[in-house]
């Protein structure tokens, strides 16, 4: 038999790193930025503006133009090859909107406006307090649903707290990726963002249960095999089905964010990464986490020792 | 071919075959007389904002926060907008209450946003006009002196012009009153200085003639100068209801709106963006679906052949409902269903997978077939229950003004597992019957077709 979850301490190095990098990361951002995360104006209030020009727009020159407009607080970025500007600024009253795209057309020519958001900061809190109320609201969901799903099972709190324990190791490290995503492409946390990681995290439970609930039929059909033994083979049997189901979830998120439209494209990248990782911490994490609570090796996670003895 | 499995196909053709009907582009709609009851409904898809281009404004009451807002009157603010975004000529507009003090405007296609901002927040023009000899009825649309009615407003009634008297800015207050004698409701107003000598002075010129008092070109009444009124204040009287007087004496008042209000919130989106979204998205939902196909196919041969066919009945189901309800469709909307589609296709996942193991380990074909539905069921139910619960926080989050693009994501992602359970189950259960029924001992010495 294949031996998956003899392995486990790479696993665990690979997941501490992982974590390390992702704290590292918003610990980063947080000193240099003064913010681990970027957040959006759904969250901050503000305003944004979209453009689309004939020629590449210098984006030092139209920092210039909004400074003069009276945002120097303003940020630019430049899309595809130039041609489209994403102004983000303070938020901005239609006027004031129209005499900017004026002058930033004086530079460039025509424009077309491509989208133009303005959120007022009442809206932003009251999306802050929503968002706040949503994640609040999953988390406990979740911890009620584990619960349900392990009701009539012995030692259920050890499958519980390994579900929980591999939640926020997913949290995490996405937190950690959407940073550093923020930190090189000035991606930002908008509310598709909450919505991407609240999804990902039911989903990537779902995983974790499928292959506890494969553990818990095996330990009483095979009473007499070692509990190591009997989780790399329940391991095994359900490897079969989350593939499969992780490559068609991949199809159809890679289709999106490669042909869809540039407005989902952060939000399904986001639901893909957190997809893989959870997926990932699912097998490799949750499970043989559940591996050291079960044989008392907590001393013992990182040390080669173990996993020699145990091959 | 068991009874049960039969009876279950011909359901299922049928359904199919309407969902196909519905799905199908440029349907006619729905037409169907049965005696005294008539359904007419036409079927198209509602495409969101974000798809066909437009803008959405947030508008609140500009009052001290702890004011009350008198329900009335907002209701009031929520009419008069509605006309207004009528007026600008747009095509299936969405004018409505958010809670106490707020009003969500969403106008698709709009042409020029700063324009239709300006319509939505001006006061209103209010005119009192000489209408010579004749009573206009409430309604009318005329040009004054001041101009004609808006661009996009509709045009006026007559060529006439008319000659602007006084406008709103002379005028101090108004109030309802009850005549002692029968109780009927009357209109009490009264103009500043500069207006009541003006108001003075035509009304002792012009005694039996018409006065009419218009909002944004469009008459709102039309009383008869009964006698010259030198102070200033004067009365309507006429044949109307208490209602009546009180959204004439509303509008007297406060111009067109009787609350002020301010924008919280403005999003537009390009017909560009979104022309462009669709047609992006609809491509890259025909590439992942197909590739799911093409995997479902190769990886589990003829289950998965079956699971394919149970899969195209999804998405017309699916793109049925939409129609039907119907959900207005966003780009995180399309991304939610597309998620169920991944939704569906893991509960046949689930089932093939338990399938094949049950077969390995030496089960016959009937067998391994009941126990890879009936095993993995309390998954799937499980899994789908979680989605569901998902996206009930989610749509609650989307409930707020600033995720609004949310709550198509988990309307969209909710009714598509829904519907998986009935396609990705029962549909496939009873493919796989008829086929491996079919097909018999052939599926014994064929193996491979099995995928294993």
């Amino acid at each position: 038999m294949f031996t998956l979850i003899q392995k486990r301490r790479w696993y665990f190095m690979i997941s501490a790193v992982l974590l390390v990098l992702s704290l590292g990361t918003l610990g980063y951002s947080w000193i240099t930025r003064g913010s681990p995360l970027i957040l959006s104006i759904d969250f901050t209030g503000g305003s944004l503006l979209e453009l689309a020009f004939d020629e590449p727009v210098v984006p030092e020159r139209a920092r210039g133009i909004l400074e003069g407009a009276g945002f120097p607080e303003a940020t630019v970025q430049t899309v595809a090859e130039g041609r489209q500007i994403v102004v983000r600024a303070r938020q901005m009253e239609m006027t004031e909107k129209e005499s900017l795209t004026e002058a930033l057309e004086a530079a460039w020519g025509e424009s077309t406006e491509l989208r133009f958001e303005s959120v007022g900061p009442v809206v932003g809190r009251e999306t802050t307090r929503a968002a706040i109320m949503a994640i609040l609201a999953s988390s406990v969901a979740i911890l009620a649903f584990i619960a349900f799903a392990f009701r009539r099972v012995p030692n259920a709190i050890r499958y519980g707290v390994c579900a929980i324990t591999k939640m926020f190791h997913d949290v995490i490290i996405l937190l950690g990726i959407s940073s550093f995503l923020g930190l090189i492409f000035h991606w930002e946390i908008d509310a598709l963002f909450l919505t991407a990681l609240v999804t990902v995290v039911g989903f990537s439970i779902q995983d974790v249960i499928v292959v506890f609930d494969r553990i818990r039929e095996n330990s009483t059909k095979r009473r007499n095999e070692p509990y190591e033994t009997l989780v790399n083979r329940s391991l095994l049997e359900t490897l079969h089905r989350s593939l499969a189901t992780e490559l068609n979830a991949m199809f159809v998120m890679i289709a999106i964010i490669f042909f869809g439209g540039v407005t989902i494209r952060h939000f399904m990248t986001i639901m893909l990464l957190g997809m893989l990782t959870g997926t990932y911490s699912s097998l490799f994490f949750a499970v043989p986490l559940l591996v050291v609570w079960q044989q008392r090796e907590w001393g013992r996670i990182f040390s080669p020792r173990q996993a020699a003895a145990a091959t | 071919m068991r009874q049960q499995d039969g009876r279950l196909l011909i359901l299922i053709v049928i359904i199919a075959a309407f969902s196909a009907w519905v799905s199908w582009p440029n349907n006619p709609g729905i037409n169907v007389r049965i005696g005294e009851f008539l359904v007419e409904r036409n079927i198209d898809v509602q495409l969101g904002l974000d798809l066909q281009g437009g803008m959405q404004v947030l508008l609140e009451a500009d009052v001290p926060e702890d004011e009350e807002v008198d329900p009335a009157a907002m209701e009031a603010v929520r009419g008069i907008i509605e006309n207004r975004v009528d007026g600008l000529g747009v095509a299936e507009p969405v004018v409505q209450a958010v809670g106490a003090r707020r009003v969500v405007v969403e106008m698709p296609g709009i042409q020029d946003p700063e324009r239709a901002i300006e319509t939505l927040k001006e006061t209103g023009l209010l005119e009192f006009i000489d209408t010579g000899t004749v009573a206009l009825p409430a309604g009318t649309v005329v040009q004054t002196t001041m101009g004609g009615p808006a661009l996009g407003q509709e045009p006026p009634d007559s060529d006439a012009v008319y000659r602007t008297v006084l406008t709103g800015r002379n005028l101090r207050g108004a109030a309802v009153n009850f005549d002692p004698g029968t109780g009927a409701p009357s209109i009490a107003f009264e103009f500043d200085s500069e207006g009541g000598a003006i108001f003075g002075a035509h009304t002792a010129a012009n005694v039996g003639r018409y006065m009419s008092i218009v909002l944004d070109k469009v008459i709102i009444s039309s009383p008869q100068i009964t006698t010259a009124i030198p102070e200033g204040r004067g009365q309507i009287s006429g044949n109307f209801g208490l209602e009546e007087a009180r959204s004439i004496v509303l509008q007297l008042r406060y111009g067109a709106l009787p609350i002020p209000l301010r924008v919280l919130d403005t999003r537009a989106v390009g017909p560009t963006l979104g022309a462009e979204s669709v047609e992006k998205s609809t491509r890259a939902g025909f590439i992942g679906l197909i590739v799911v196909l093409t995997f479902m196919l190769v990886y589990y041969r003829l289950p998965g052949l079956l699971a394919c066919i149970a899969l195209i009945i999804y998405a017309l189901i699916t793109l049925a409902t939409y129609k039907l309800i119907p959900v207005t469709l966003t780009l995180p909307g399309i991304a939610g269903f597309l998620l169920s589609v991944g939704m569906a296709v893991d509960a046949n996942i689930l089932i093939f997978e338990r399938m094949r193991e049950e077969l390995r380990q030496g089960r016959t074909l009937q067998r391994s077939v009941e126990y890879g539905f009936r095993r993995a069921w309390s998954s799937i139910l499980d899994s789908n229950i979680s989605v569901w619960i998902t996206c009930v926080i989610l749509w609650w989050f989307g409930n707020s003004f600033g995720a609004s693009m949310v709550k198509g994501f988990a309307v969209t992602l909710a009714l598509g597992v829904a519907t998986s359970m009935f396609t990705a189950i029962t549909v496939t259960r009873t493919f796989v019957h008829i086929a491996f029924d079919l097909a018999g001992d052939r599926l014994r010495e064929r193996r491979w077709l099995l995928g294993i």
